[in-house]
């Protein structure tokens, strides 16, 4: 029987909290926006609650959950939701993860210049 | 009319949080389960995140408390001032009399 949840530490030893402001990556605001967006924020059709969002953190590993920063732990968690929800297929995300993968890089991105992918 | 959504509590009612482990998605702190507190307001209702979690409507809505405990009864060993309090927001169904 599992009692406490990996994620359910409240009261537990955590050593002294580093308080510093940092700034976002690129990546990272975009998932945030990502979510606004399935979450229907703005007016748009809602596609997930933020409760599925937690309930899939909540199912990390405890290993991954450690290393993962906040936006790691939500991207991993709103792909499971949307192949829960059927909005993508598992076989969808695989192939369009190998297409990223062996994407050719032009001649712009050597020179220095990012080409914005589709 | 009495709606499933109703308060079975007020503010001053003496509560005990369910000392439940359920798998699902949960919302009662660990560390909170098992001990008494007051009921300090009653926030309202809202769909059950348990419930909202699996992709279902999480209705009847639950009502919504903010129940306020000793930190020295939810801490073992306190260091600080007996007065001192934590106040957690739990849902109707994890509280009992």
């Amino acid at each position: 029987m599992i009692e406490r949840s990996h994620h359910d530490m409240g009261g537990l030893e955590a050593g002294k909290v580093k308080r510093r402001e940092h700034a976002y990556d690129d990546w990272q605001l975009r998932i945030d926006a990502m979510m606004m967006l399935l979450n229907g924020i703005g007016g748009g059709r809602k596609r997930m609650t933020v409760d599925e969002l937690r309930k899939n953190i909540e199912s990390l590993p405890p290993a991954d959950y450690d290393k993962m920063g906040y936006y790691d732990r939500w991207v991993i968690s709103l792909t499971q939701t949307m192949i829960q929800r059927g909005v993508i297929t598992t076989d969808e995300l695989a192939r369009k993860l190998a297409e990223v993968e062996n994407r050719k890089w032009g001649q712009s991105q050597i020179s220095g210049q990012i080409t914005q992918g589709d | 009319m009495k709606s499933d959504s109703d308060p079975i509590f007020r503010p001053g009612d003496r509560v005990r949080v369910r000392n439940a482990a359920p798998l699902g998605h949960v919302r009662t702190p660990f560390y909170i389960r098992g001990h008494a507190g007051v009921v300090e307001r009653v926030c309202g209702a809202f769909p059950n995140p348990e419930e909202l979690a699996q992709q279902r409507d999480g209705l009847p809505a639950q009502p919504l408390y903010r129940v306020r405990f000793r930190q020295k009864d939810v801490w073992p060993g306190y260091r600080g001032s007996a007065e001192d309090v934590i106040e957690v927001e739990i849902y109707q169904h994890w509280l009992e009399v």
